[in-house]
């Protein structure tokens, strides 16, 4: 029953594809082993045997993973494989979740996140992160970036503060549009460029990791362009994981790609060789678009 | 034979009349409800301010009075002791005489000196305590008429009725039409209802005790309610874990928002009083009850209104680092101010017209003393009504009417701030 997969051709992403040199036999398809580079060799994060638990749900199957230093991941899956609790679990926002469980060990640099002594408060300034859909504060711009550096008191004076919020808006490719209105509230902004306030509040308290759930999916393309471009530049200086439904965006603008199904982690690699060559039938199904 | 099949925009067509119909039926329906709504509402501000607006009228009569000295200072030496306790009844019943001479015997006498409201005696005292050199003068001053003659000045008598079916006899009636022939009645603004406390004299009551019972009540309902509900509902919506405890307290805030006031005057009778031995009648323990009342009110919006906050707010307070508390305080509380204050508002707007548990607690008193402080004895402006509505006499009715207008007033000011409050702090996300 082997599986002739000719030359596929996405639609957008135009990229080629070989044909997957390995045999497509019903073993490997029922396998939910983690095939492929799951581990790095200098990783920001490491995350060993993870499972997480929504009531009696097992939402995440026994996931190790190490995010690399400076380098983006991307996640993909289809809807409901998890991917977003896992990257919820990277810095302990599904404690918010009344009955989400979660066993395993994730570290930040070496150190347990879910350690008895770790306080969530430090932890979310280390690990920021940026969500699916633009969520400024109602207040201003300005507050909106000053925000997180004054409960961390990260600035000594108004004038610091100041320094930061241009700093960030300028990573963040919004500075040119807002200067003049720093003032005005948040909210008032488009949708990409409320998103890259979000970008530029996560990056103002300097975190060593940033996490996007599927930060592009309530953008126009071209306010996505300029998201994917921030993010291809951030990925210099920040370990960034980010969630995706698009595989084109993950083809732009990751260096490894993971791909989760129904809550495990079957497939971890390079994101060119994912996308050219995958080693697990369902990655290639889903990159192929057979299912997904 | 078989009649064709009819196409899909056929059979719509068919049902369309009907549908549109039905729509037509329910939007009159609607309409009608709300007209009925606006006739009620129309009639009950027509008879009340109808009937109360008189009552912000007082009937005048100008009367000479010679402050006699042999009748207020005999000793000549202007003690305040001998001038605050002198006769000045015998003053007011020699002036009102002197515009009647005619008057002969014994109850046609007293009745004449009835004209003038009791209250002047007071007034007179009142004139020669702050000014001893009164004390020989003669002059002419104002005072209000008895609420009899009132009423006949205002139209509320029947001329027309048989005599004895009338509080005013023939006699007395054309005494009044004599002073006012001497152009000694006048119709004057009511200062006093909205000076003094209440009286047994409708003439001489006021609203301002009452108002002043129901302000010290609302101060101590609203210092005591707004943070313990706001604390209370922060806490069970946001950090209580959800278990049996919390949820059996849920049912019971929400059981307690619907149980008769009367229940909680009932409890307030036998903690605040019998227990902790607060002051009886005292706006301090009226301001418990209606504590204890409004409570599950600003719990259950104030709960509703932290969860309606988007929990993309919160999620960016937390992906940022905040602590649930700096979430819970920078974010959350501004955006559901707006539904608390409303809340709180709405309870406080209840507990101004709260009268049954009032009862219970011993504020259906009356209080003449315009109260200074939450442990005088006082009385709210719904009791105030109450008592009044019970009253024999016309005027009171009236007055009562009054107090309404007056309640209402203050009823609306409160609904408007709500909203001025709501739109201030609604932000927009």
């Amino acid at each position: 029953m082997a599986h002739q997969p000719g030359v596929a051709v996405m639609e957008a992403g135009a990229l080629e594809f070989r044909a997957a040199e390995v045999e497509d036999t019903d073993e490997r398809r029922e396998s939910r082993e983690t095939v492929g580079t799951p581990f790095a060799d200098d990783p920001r994060m490491t995350c060993r045997d993870v499972n997480v638990y929504y009531g009696d749900n097992h939402a995440i199957k026994n996931v190790s993973l190490d995010i690399g230093r400076e380098q983006v991941l991307a996640m993909i899956g289809p809807s409901g494989c998890g991917k977003s609790t896992f990257l919820r679990a990277l810095n302990r926002m599904n404690d918010t979740i009344d009955g989400c469980r979660m066993t395993g060990e994730i570290r930040l640099d070496g150190q347990d996140i879910y350690a008895k002594d770790m306080d969530v408060v430090p932890l979310r300034a280390l690990v920021g992160m940026v969500f699916q859909k633009p969520n400024p504060f109602p207040k201003s711009i300005f507050d909106n970036i000053a925000y997180g550096v004054r409960i961390h008191g990260l600035a000594e004076s108004k004038s610091e503060i100041e320094g930061i919020v241009e700093h960030s808006l300028k990573r963040a490719g919004l500075w040119e549009e807002v200067n003049d209105r720093l003032d005005q509230p948040g909210t008032g902004l488009s949708g990409g460029q409320q998103q890259r306030l979000c970008i530029a509040r996560t990056i103002a308290v300097s975190p060593e990791v940033i996490l996007m759930d599927e930060p592009c999916s309530a953008l126009d393309p071209i306010a996505t362009a300029k998201v994917e471009d921030l993010i291809n530049e951030l990925g210099q200086d920040y370990t960034i994981a980010i969630v995706t439904h698009s595989m084109q965006q993950a083809a732009r603008v990751s260096q490894r790609t993971a791909y989760f199904h129904l809550g495990d982690l079957l497939e971890v690699g390079p994101t060119d060789q994912i996308f050219t060559n995958p080693i697990h039938p369902l990655t290639e199904d889903y990159i192929t678009g057979r299912f997904g | 034979m078989a009649t064709p099949p009819k196409s899909t925009i056929e059979r719509v067509r068919a049902t369309l009349a009907r549908r549109n119909r039905a729509e037509r039926r329910f939007k009159n329906l609607g309409r009608a409800a709300v007209l009925l709504g606006l006739v009620f509402l129309v009639l009950m501000f027509v008879n009340i301010i109808s009937t109360g607006y008189p009552a912000f009228w007082q009937t005048y009569v100008k009367l000479p009075v010679y402050f006699d000295p042999q009748v207020v200072d005999p000793q000549g030496n202007r003690d305040r002791e001998t001038l605050g306790s002198a006769d000045y009844g015998a003053l007011v019943k020699a002036s009102v005489r002197s515009l009647f001479p005619e008057v002969e015997g014994r109850r046609d006498r007293r009745d004449v000196a009835k004209l003038a409201s009791r209250g002047t005696v007071f007034q007179l005292r009142r004139m020669v305590l702050a000014d001893p050199s009164l004390v020989g003068v003669r002059t002419e001053i104002w005072v209000p008429v008895d609420d009899d003659y009132d009423m006949l000045h205002k139209g509320n008598v029947d001329r027309t009725l048989p005599e004895a079916d009338r509080r005013l006899s023939d006699r007395k009636i054309g005494w009044f039409d004599r002073l006012i022939a001497e152009g000694r009645i006048e119709s004057r603004f009511n200062a006093t209802f909205f000076q003094a406390g209440d009286s047994r004299e409708p003439e001489l009551a006021g609203i301002w005790g009452a108002a002043m019972g129901s302000f010290f009540m609302l101060v101590v309902t609203l210092s005591l309610s707004f943070p313990l509900g706001v604390a209370t509902a922060v806490y069970l919506e946001e950090f209580a874990p959800r278990n049996r405890v919390t949820s059996l307290i849920e049912v019971n805030i929400n059981n307690l928002a619907a149980v008769p006031s009367i229940v909680f005057g009932l409890l307030g009778l036998a903690v605040f009083i019998n227990l902790f031995g607060l002051p009886r009648s005292a706006p301090l323990v009226g301001g418990l009850v209606l504590t204890l009342m409004t409570l599950p009110t600003i719990i259950i919006a104030g709960r509703a209104a932290l969860t309606s906050v988007p929990p993309s707010i919160r999620e960016a307070a937390l992906g940022i680092g905040a602590s649930k508390l700096q979430m819970i305080v920078h974010h959350v509380l501004p955006l559901a101010m707006p539904g608390m204050l409303t809340g709180t508002i709405i309870g406080m707007a209840r507990a101004l017209g709260e009268t049954a548990p009032l009862l219970m607690i011993g504020m259906v008193a009356f209080v003449v003393d315009i109260p200074q402080s939450v442990t005088d004895a006082a009385t709210a402006l719904p009791v105030q009504i109450f008592l009044w509505l019970d009253s024999p006499e016309r005027a009171f009715v009236e007055r009562a009417s009054a107090a309404i207008m007056v309640l209402l007033a203050f009823l609306i000011a409160m609904n408007a701030l709500a909203i001025v409050l709501r739109r201030r702090f609604e932000r927009r996300w």
